[in-house]
């Protein structure tokens, strides 16, 4: 069938609404789901039954006359508005905050992120209470952003109203007009990097969200070829996989020049990790390390960079080019400097995401935040004059709803997903991907027993889940905001308040502080 | 509990396996073995395990020197190994100190360097010392007059004893020899050299004195004469003068330097002043110390201020003064990872001296028991001249090669062009501030934050 064919069937015509993937309940795989509260129940307890009717999460029951608790993952904690501690009519329940929550997570991704995160893809729901689900405790950037919502405005538009989908070719040039319902698509992760069970449930979930999701470099494994629509084929500096037809076949070429996971270093996957399997991929040799250089020796300029760019237009002549870079002081110049080269999508990787092994050393100090990024590319495109003829795509660090509406209002079109995904499949970000057999959970691995860990079905509808739970809370972020779009937002930085500028600032957007200028 | 197969035999790191007491700490080896795969916890069907972080790691070392500073650094005093990880940064977004920098990095319009795997030469080495503005010849292209001494060192890190510890035999000569291994020098104070009965000569140390009797006594000796730097801890402005001139005649084979401490009795100094008026009497380093906490007095006795700060500002003075080529400056105090040589290097100094790093290496938890004379949990003073020198040397290497990652990041070849590179680092408080400060306002009245 022909590309043209396939995508006609493939996508819904414009304006049409898009049919939303269902949201099927996913519990966790683990027999015990981590809670951040725990109910102790002592032997006062009557079995009156009164907490089973008083919880509403259902984390009491009834059985062989005794009465039992369990799932205590889904006790509202404080927020409970009838807490069974206050009901018992024995006082014979207590509760504590779990010990080993407090063992859970990190600045960047707390505890409350990890468990809200398994909440939403278990449910498709954002946590009912009980957590902090919209911010980290990193202190900066996304976790000191808030947005402003209008207590009184405009009438708020109704949820079936409110349009979620972003356009990937803004140039007119004839190519592929690729209008996805969310604004996110997933971000490279390599065949070797993860199990080929994660690369494949991610790309179904694309598909199911009529969204994208990238190779990563490490090849186009057969069994993606399904999902051909929905894959993004990349391009990276070592080349592994590359080849005529994997370009051919797809919708959107992503040219890797940088990773925010190690801005300005080669990708490095360990030799423990490249198996048989992953060794024939990428035409290489099992147990042996890879480098991929940085950068791409054949690039030293914006006008080698057009070549690179020309090159895979001439080779696939309908489909997209993505040009992912990380964040330098200048990245305002690389980014119009993708533009001239004829990218449609530039897509920014800030310097505290990735999912990939990279030095510590690199993560925590090389190249700035997307939080800097976005705006300064954002506005520097505006002042260009082209901000509207690319797409801005921002990664690297985004973790909920609330980071995706707050890095669009800083400029950004669309954002990428990685770690996120990773999480929906239950990572506790342990950090320990790169190195032996790789994952203990069966996420990042290539080791064939721990790839077992995790079914396709289920690590697919727990991303799905993810989305839909997402795609609700910009829905509401928007409607409290007053808009109809999530194309409304972007750039709208008079939306923000930085915790440390609250009243400091003024409200004047991007663009028209460059008209007055 | 009669489970068919335990969760303990599904650990895949067979933690439970190898379970044991880890002799040196007395604590269970499940503590120190469990990779945090948290699989256990969640599959045990009684949900008998259970983590929780432990109070004592959490106690360790100050708001500075933080558990996982010193763990980091005792990792890598054991492995020399570049620390690697998965999945993205776990840290703050920013933080006090050399941390509110960030980086620079390379691409598609400025070309990178590909150092840490070989494939291009990334040089660390460094040359200390006082320079000349210009060479002058003879008719028959000989060279008038002599160049001053330098220290050339392959890498920009010296090293110094920490203000706390415990210092005997062994562990001094350990210092020096992993200094002389590396081909750096240690800079010790001339007690110190004197207890470790310095023979035959090493130009891996170097004294820093404090009288002119010092200097005379360093002349006599042999292995005083092989120091290739003695600084002079400053003591108002001429007196330092007259001993810098006393190394240049006595000891003319060193560089002569001046120890400029940034804090206690320093407090309402101008230290560019004081930088100024020794690279006029002839100084050839300059070596800025702050304490352990990068802390430096204020200006007229107001809040301290960090290293980096006193760094930009002393490099900012010579330059305006037209010497900053003239003179070498190196910095010590509140160096504690790999990634502040590059940026204080950065911020402008040509080189640094670590200190307590060096001794953290050693298996020190920073609890100070040693300033109260309490014996060191860690018995760091029973520990051979060879493990120490080992462990030392161990440390550099990753720093060593961590120096190059943020090089090649940069595109930079050579250490010493990084030198005062402002535009190639991004500060917190400037960035913050000009994307930030202009956005939404808000009024309690009109908007809920969310």
């Amino acid at each position: 069938m022909s590309l043209a064919k396939r995508i006609e069937q493939s996508s819904p015509p414009r304006g049409e609404p898009f049919p939303l993937p269902q949201v099927v309940r996913t519990r966790s795989r683990f027999r015990n789901p981590i809670a951040k509260y725990r109910l102790h129940r002592t032997r006062a307890c009557t079995a009156c039954g009164r907490c089973v009717e008083v919880c509403g999460q259902g984390v009491h029951f009834e059985a062989g006359g005794r009465v039992l608790s369990r799932d205590h993952y889904l006790c509202l904690g404080p927020d409970c508005p009838r807490p069974c501690t206050a009901e018992c009519p024995a006082g014979a329940l207590s509760m504590k905050l779990n010990p080993t929550f407090e063992a859970l997570g990190d600045y960047r991704w707390t505890a409350d992120l990890l468990v809200s995160t398994w909440y939403m893809a278990e449910t498709g729901e954002p946590p009912k209470g009980g957590l902090e689900y919209k911010i980290g405790a990193s202190g900066g950037g996304f976790d000191k952003l808030r947005l402003l919502f209008p207590k009184k405005g405009r009438r708020r538009a109704s949820p079936e109203d409110i349009d979620t989908s972003i356009d990937l070719n803004r140039r007119n040039d004839g190519r592929l007009e690729i209008r996805i319902p969310v604004p996110w698509y997933g971000g490279g992760m390599s065949f070797g990097s993860v199990s080929i069970r994660t690369m494949v449930a991610r790309m179904r979930a694309a598909q199911a969200w009529n969204t994208f999701c990238s190779t990563g470099e490490g090849g186009y494994p057969e069994r993606i070829v399904p999902y051909d629509d929905h894959v993004i084929t990349q391009v990276a500096t070592g080349l592994f996989g590359v080849r005529e037809e994997t370009i051919q076949r797809v919708r959107i070429v992503e040219f890797k020049y940088a990773q925010g996971a190690k801005p300005g270093l080669g990708g490095h996957l360990l030799g423990d990790k490249v198996t048989p399997a992953v060794a024939r991929m990428r035409e290489s040799v099992a147990g042996r390390p890879l480098f991929s250089p940085f950068p791409f020796h054949s690039v030293y300029s914006v006008e080698d960079h057009k070549k690179h760019v020309d090159w895979i237009k001439a080779i696939n002549p309908r489909c997209l080019v993505s040009v992912k870079v990380s964040t330098p002081t200048d990245v305002d110049m690389v980014a119009v400097g993708s533009y001239y080269a004829g990218a449609h999508i530039i897509h920014l990787d800030g310097s505290y995401g990735g999912t990939g092994a990279a030095p510590d050393i690199a993560k925590k100090n090389i190249a700035m935040p997307i939080e800097y990024a976005v705006p300064k590319v954002h506005r520097f495109l505006s002042e260009e004059g082209v901000r509207d003829k690319i797409t801005l795509i921002a990664g690297g660090g985004v973790r909920t709803a609330y980071d995706v509406a707050k890095i669009i209002a800083l400029g950004a079109d669309g954002v990428c997903t990685g770690t996120a995904d990773l999480v929906a499949l239950e990572c506790v970000r342990c950090r320990n991907c790169e190195s032996g057999r790789g994952c203990a959970r069966g996420i990042a691995t290539t080791d064939p027993e721990l790839t077992e860990l995790m079914e396709i079905e289920w690590a697919t509808q727990r991303i799905i889940n993810l989305f839909a739970a997402w795609r609700m809370q910009l829905v509401d972020i928007l409607r409290r905001l007053g808009m109809r779009s999530i194309r409304e937002l972007v750039g709208r930085t008079d939306v923000l308040v930085h915790l440390d500028y609250l009243r400091s600032s003024r409200p004047v957007p991007i663009e028209v502080r460059k008209e007055k200028g | 509990m009669g489970c068919v197969t335990c969760v303990k035999r599904r650990c895949i790191y067979g933690v439970y396996k190898k379970r044991g007491v880890d002799p040196k700490q007395m604590v269970d080896s499940t503590d120190t073995l469990c990779k945090d795969c948290f699989r256990c916890v969640q599959g045990c069907p009684r949900e008998l395990y259970q983590k929780s972080i432990n109070p004592e790691y959490s106690s360790l070392g100050d708001g500075y020197w933080k558990p996982e500073v010193i763990t980091r650094l005792w990792y890598l005093a054991e492995t020399g190994r570049i620390p690697v990880s998965g999945a993205g940064y776990t840290g703050p977004f920013t933080g006090p100190g050399f941390d509110s920098i960030w980086t620079d990095m390379s691409e598609i319009v400025r070309p990178t360097r590909d150092g840490i795997h070989g494939r291009e030469y990334i040089s660390t080495a460094v040359m200390i010392g006082r320079k000349p503005d210009r060479l002058e010849w003879t008719g028959e292209a000989e060279p008038i007059g002599s160049y001053p001494p330098q220290l050339d060192l392959p890498l920009p890190i010296l090293f110094q004893p920490a203000p706390f510890g415990y210092y005997p035999k062994e562990t001094v000569l350990g210092l020096i020899e992993a200094a002389g291994r590396l081909g750096t020098v240690a800079v010790l104070p001339l007690e110190m050299t004197s207890r470790a009965h310095l023979s035959p000569a090493t130009g891996a140390v170097a004294p820093r004195v404090t009288s002119d009797q010092h200097i005379e006594a360093l002349a006599q000796s042999e292995a005083g004469r092989a120091a290739r730097l003695v600084e002079v801890v400053y003591s108002g402005c001429a007196s330092t003068a007259g001993r810098i001139a006393h190394i240049a005649q006595a000891l003319p084979e060193a560089v002569p330097g001046v120890f400029i401490p940034l804090h206690g009795e320093a407090a309402g100094e101008d230290f560019s002043q004081i930088v100024l008026e020794s690279v006029r009497g002839g100084a050839g380093v300059i070596h800025l110390g702050a304490d352990i906490h990068g802390q430096a007095s204020g200006p007229g006795r107001g809040e301290p201020v960090f290293i980096k700060d006193v760094i930009r500002q002393v490099h900012l003075c010579l330059v305006e003064h037209g010497i900053r080529d003239q003179v070498s400056v190196l910095a010590s105090g509140g160096l504690a990872m790999a990634e502040h040589v590059a940026k204080a290097i950065l911020c402008g100094v040509d080189a640094v001296v670590v200190d307590l790093p060096l001794l953290i290496a050693l298996g020190c938890r920073v609890c100070r028991r040693c300033t109260r004379a309490i014996p060191c949990p860690a018995d760091i003073p029973g520990a051979s001249k060879e493990w120490v020198a080992a462990r030392i040397v161990n440390l550099m290497g990753a720093w060593h090669n961590q120096l190059l990652e943020v090089m090649g990041a940069m595109g930079m070849r050579e250490v010493q062009r990084s030198r005062g590179e402002i535009g190639r680092v991004m500060f917190f408080e400037e960035l913050d501030r000009e994307i930030f400060s202009s956005l939404g306002r808000w009024s309690e009245h009109d908007y809920e934050l969310g």
